[in-house]
């Protein structure tokens, strides 16, 4: 079903080797998958499957050995680095266990930096990251920086940053790293609210309990789709149980 | 936990009859245990048999209420304050199922492990989309319940994930037809070693 109208995230046949001869590491052998809009997808797997890889692929941050990944239609390969890096700033958001919060700068400065960066008028790109700050509930903290915040609330930033603007694409690697699990709770609904409003999304993560608030979840094994969940039906199906 | 220990909770609350203990019951339950009205008078009765709950004069709409007394208040305190045991659980056909996949001849045990992975991940995502869905300060019993599921489905996964990992590692017994019934592996003279 590649290829479809709807596809945000559509990889096909994806190869990705690091080091060649019989050093040679394959990372990715022959992976297809294909993100909707509207739809949260979870990849699973042991350390080592081929995950962060799989992640670094879709968000443009590396680049096959064959096969093609396109965002949006858009086939990466043909983009130039300029080209890449716009797509990057403009369409794909990242959330990562590893914040990188510019110190320097404050939440809303913070979160207003990728608009900036793509030509966005300060005004403009602060009053967006306000009500992306709004959205995962930081209102009133925009002018804090970062050691003046929790690491709930950092990780928030951070979520507001990847979701700052029109990202159509929102990729997540372990987005809740070592938060409680309420926190971790808070930050995976917010993932799951912007996936409703028309995002995709894609999670990295080997915590099933994370995993389940996908519409899918996919297994990786040494670098191969091995198997996926069946679709849900919806809730007024599950509470009747005719959702399977 | 029993229907019997549900409905004296219940009871607690007030007077109630049959048909409004079985709607209590699944309410506070999350739907997740349905009972038929002939299990709640079944338990009523044996509840009144024991002296904890009393059977009240029928109302003019030909319901019969029950209250608790005060052996089933007391029967209900204990009940909350003992830790529920684990050995009364029902033994857990999984793990049995992967035990024996382990030594039957033929069997993928890998594809067991995985097959049942997918079907309990499916499971933890219906609950987290029920959880999702219950959002109102009041829906808070039904959501605790669900997570309770949740954590348990999640705890399934992970020791699977650990099945699979042991398994990466194990290296079944050589099974050799031509050798005598005991073949002399190298863990076998270490035992007898051992035992001398």
């Amino acid at each position: 079903m590649s290829g479809a109208d709807d596809a945000v995230l559509d990889l096909r046949d994806v190869h990705r080797t690091h080091g060649v001869g019989p050093a040679a590491v394959h990372a990715l052998r022959g992976v297809s998958l294909t993100v909707r809009a509207g739809e949260l997808v979870a990849v699973m797997g042991p350390s080592g499957s081929g995950k962060s890889t799989l992640l670094a692929l879709a968000g443009g941050l590396d680049g096959p050995t064959s096969g093609e990944v396109r965002v949006e239609g858009q086939p990466l390969a043909g983009l130039d680095r300029r080209g890449l890096a716009q797509l990057r700033r403009r369409r794909i958001g990242y959330i990562f266990q590893n914040l990188n919060l510019l110190g320097s700068l404050s939440a809303v400065e913070n979160v207003a930096l990728p608009l900036e960066l793509d030509g966005t008028g300060v005004r403009r790109a602060r009053a967006l990251a306000l009500a992306a700050l709004a959205e995962v509930g930081l209102p009133d903290l925009g002018d804090r920086f970062p050691d003046q915040l929790s690491g709930g609330q950092q990780q928030r930033v951070a979520i507001a940053r990847a979701l700052v603007g029109e990202r159509r694409l929102v990729l997540a690697d372990e987005p809740t790293g070592a938060l409680d699990s309420q926190t971790g709770e808070a930050v995976l609904h917010l993932l799951r609210r912007r996936v409703d409003a028309g995002a995709a999304g894609l999670l990295v993560t080997h915590e099933a309990r994370h995993a389940g608030w996908a519409d899918r979840v996919v297994f990786l094994r040494d670098g191969v789709l091995v198997d996926s969940t069946a679709p849900l039906g919806s809730v007024e199906q599950l509470l009747s149980g005719t959702g399977r | 936990m029993s229907i019997r220990h549900g409905l004296l909770a219940l009871l607690e609350r007030g007077e109630m009859y049959g048909y409004q203990l079985r709607a209590a019951f699944e309410e506070s339950t999350g739907s997740t245990w349905p009972l038929n009205i002939g299990q709640v008078y079944t338990t009523l009765s044996r509840l009144e048999r024991d002296g904890l709950v009393r059977s009240l004069p029928e109302s003019e709409a030909g319901q019969r209420p029950y209250e608790i007394t005060d052996a089933g208040r007391a029967d209900l305190a204990l009940w909350f304050a003992t830790p529920v045991s684990r050995t009364d659980r029902p033994r857990d056909e999984l793990s049995i199922k992967l035990a024996l996949a382990l030594t039957t001849p033929g069997v993928d045990v890998r594809s067991v492990v995985q097959t049942q992975r997918a079907a309990t991940m499916r499971a933890l995502q219906e609950l987290t989309r029920l959880k999702y869905a219950s959002d109102r300060p009041e829906d808070l019993p039904w959501r605790l319940v669900l997570d309770a599921m949740v954590f348990q489905a999640e705890a399934e996964v992970r020791w699977l994930d650990h099945c699979e990992t042991s398994l990466v590692r194990y290296r079944p017994p050589v099974q050799d037809p031509q050798a005598p019934a005991r073949p002399a592996g190298v863990v076998r003279p270490t035992d007898e070693e051992a035992r001398r």
